[in-house]
């Protein structure tokens, strides 16, 4: 058989398949994102950008910053938290780096609705945490810490902080040891070593690490809605209620739009740090 | 010598911690399925009442069979569809808009494609069911397992290939023989992984499913269970869910290890 036609004949399916049901369906949100509301619901062909520029009314426009603002806080304490850790597990032993790397990860592969439900019995009212700090007597009625925003921040770095660490221990791993001795050679002491080398030099895995947990974050639906207990509304849940319950599809399939276009941005600018550093990084190895 | 470096106390102290915040909202849940008195205010007597309640909801049954059907066909779909999308991709030159084709639904988010794929079925006034959810499902699936077998076809020593050809095997029997055993811890680990994620997948499973509750899945029960307030079964199911998770993990790392030994023995 002709090489050409056998490659067709594999690659076929499999892209055929995302076309049908990933490609077509995105295209028919990107259509409808332009046409108008049906009186029943429905969808009316009339052109038209009147969603996008609803999209910008202050009540919606809030909810993309409140969206921002929350993903920016989860990206910032997940990098915090992770840098520290994917660098104390790299200098630990060799034979037990995978070891840890596996236990960080762990957590990663179970149910997502179940790590988030874990929160609510943790920071209720009646929860542990609340439970605990009464009864040695550091307060006096239980701490407001959740459905609002610190319960969502901390449900979302719980739920990334497994990829950071990963992120950032494989950046770290591709080091060149051979870059932080000679800075040590040279005199300098470990934490000038650990600014001027180290961490410039991974921070390709904290920038992917951080657009990772931006990207999943701010278009996040599950946790805003067990943690948020309705009270905090961000722009996954925006338009699942454009679609089902307000059945206003054209306005949520036009928010979607606009988060992917988010999304993309994000993407882009991380691919392009990341070979700009890959350059800087190349030119230090030589 | 970078080996004689070593993590100071404060950064393992930090990492120890890191674990904690890791394990403890998991080991809770555990331990308070446990609790005779179901409430996390006070330990009452261990007891297994509440994995009992679980077993005898009739609800619970159906939806963990749904759940069952729905991994089980996505997986076999996007296991066969996705090792041949990545023997294919492999042989070719580089494409970046097949590359971003491939990445997409890995990063698509979920509520985007659970919309999208609303939105295509009503248009085509597609009766929803269990059979959506898996046609639905195969989609991020085929993705994962072209990916995992991708990483694998690509520490693959081609020569034996070729090797086996001027051998004067046909090109079915190299494949049978050589390329397929090679790669099949790869193809055996990105099913297991589609299948973990199938099984939790909540928001594309919930759009998709149609209205009624015969094609409930485990999620969709999970997640109505949680809406509607803190009840000690949660615990019991969230316990039996992530044993099952941690499970699949600890057998696809296994998989994948036994095929890395294999790689060492044909001279990779």
């Amino acid at each position: 058989m002709n090489r050409k036609l056998q490659d067709l004949l594999l690659i076929l399916p499999g892209v055929g398949w995302l076309t049908v049901f990933m490609v077509i369906p995105c295209a028919i949100v990107f259509f409808y994102a332009f046409q108008e509301r049906g009186i029943y619901g429905g969808v009316d062909y009339v052109y038209n950008l009147e969603n996008f520029s609803r999209a910008f009314e202050p009540v919606y426009f809030a909810i993309f910053l409140i969206s921002a603002k929350i993903a920016g806080l989860a990206t910032l304490f997940s990098v915090l938290i992770a840098y520290p850790a994917a660098y104390a597990i790299s200098l630990s032993p060799r034979d037990r780096q995978m070891r840890y790397l596996f236990l960080v990860m762990l957590p990663f592969w179970s149910n997502y609705l179940i790590r988030t439900y874990a929160w609510i019995v943790l920071l209720n009212r009646e929860g542990i945490i609340n439970n605990s700090l009464e009864s040695i007597g550091l307060i006096d009625e239980p701490l407001p810490i959740l459905y609002n925003q610190f319960a969502v921040v901390t449900g979302l770095v719980y739920n990334y902080l497994p990829f950071v660490i990963l992120a950032i221990y494989s950046s770290i791993q591709r080091l060149n040891p051979e870059i932080r001795e000679a800075s040590e050679d040279l005199g300098a002491p470990g934490w000038k070593t650990f600014v001027r080398v180290t961490l410039p030099l991974t921070l390709s895995g904290v920038a992917a690490g951080a657009v990772f947990v931006f990207v999943l974050s701010i278009g996040n639906f599950i946790t805003p809605d067990l943690l948020g207990g309705g009270r905090i509304q961000m722009v996954g849940n925006l338009i699942y209620d454009q679609f089902l319950s307000a059945r206003d599809w054209p306005f949520g399939a036009a928010l979607s739009m606009i988060l992917i276009l988010i999304m993309m941005v994000l993407l882009f600018a991380q691919a392009f740090a990341v070979n700009r550093a890959q350059g800087r990084k190349e030119a230090a190895n030589v | 010598m970078s080996d004689a470096r070593r993590a100071s106390p404060a950064l393992k102290l930090h990492l120890g911690l890191v674990y904690v915040f890791l394990y403890a909202p998991i080991a809770v849940l555990m331990v308070l399925s446990f609790n005779r008195g179901g409430m996390p205010t006070a330990w009452t007597g261990f007891s297994f009442t509440w994995y009992a309640k679980l077993v005898h909801s009739p609800e619970i049954i159906s939806s963990t069979v749904n759940t069952l059907i729905v991994a089980v066909s996505s997986t076999f779909i996007a296991t066969v569809l996705g090792t041949l999308l990545a023997l294919g991709v492999e042989r070719r030159r580089a494409s970046s808009g097949l590359d971003a084709l491939l990445f997409a639904p890995m990063i698509i988010p979920d509520i985007v494609l659970a919309i999208a794929l609303l939105s295509f079925f009503t248009l085509l006034e597609f009766t929803l069911g269990l059979h959506s959810i898996i046609l639905s499902h195969a989609v991020f699936n085929i993705a994962f397992v072209c990916a995992v077998v991708r990483t694998r076809l690509r520490h693959f020593d081609h020569s034996i290939v070729e090797a086996s050809i001027d051998l004067g095997a046909s090109e079915f029997t190299t494949f049978r023989r050589i390329t397929l055993p090679v790669i099949f811890p790869g193809v055996l680990a990105g099913a297991l992984l589609a299948f973990t994620l199938s099984v939790d997948e909540f928001i594309i499973a919930y759009f998709t499913s149609g209205a009624g509750s015969s094609s409930t899945t485990l999620p969709m029960r999970i997640y109505s269970m949680i809406r509607f307030g803190v009840t000690p079964e949660i615990n019991a199911m969230a316990t039996i869910v992530m044993l099952f998770s941690f499970a699949l993990v600890f057998f696809s790392q296994r998989v994948d290890r036994s095929g890395a030994n294999k790689g060492a023995l044909t001279g990779e």
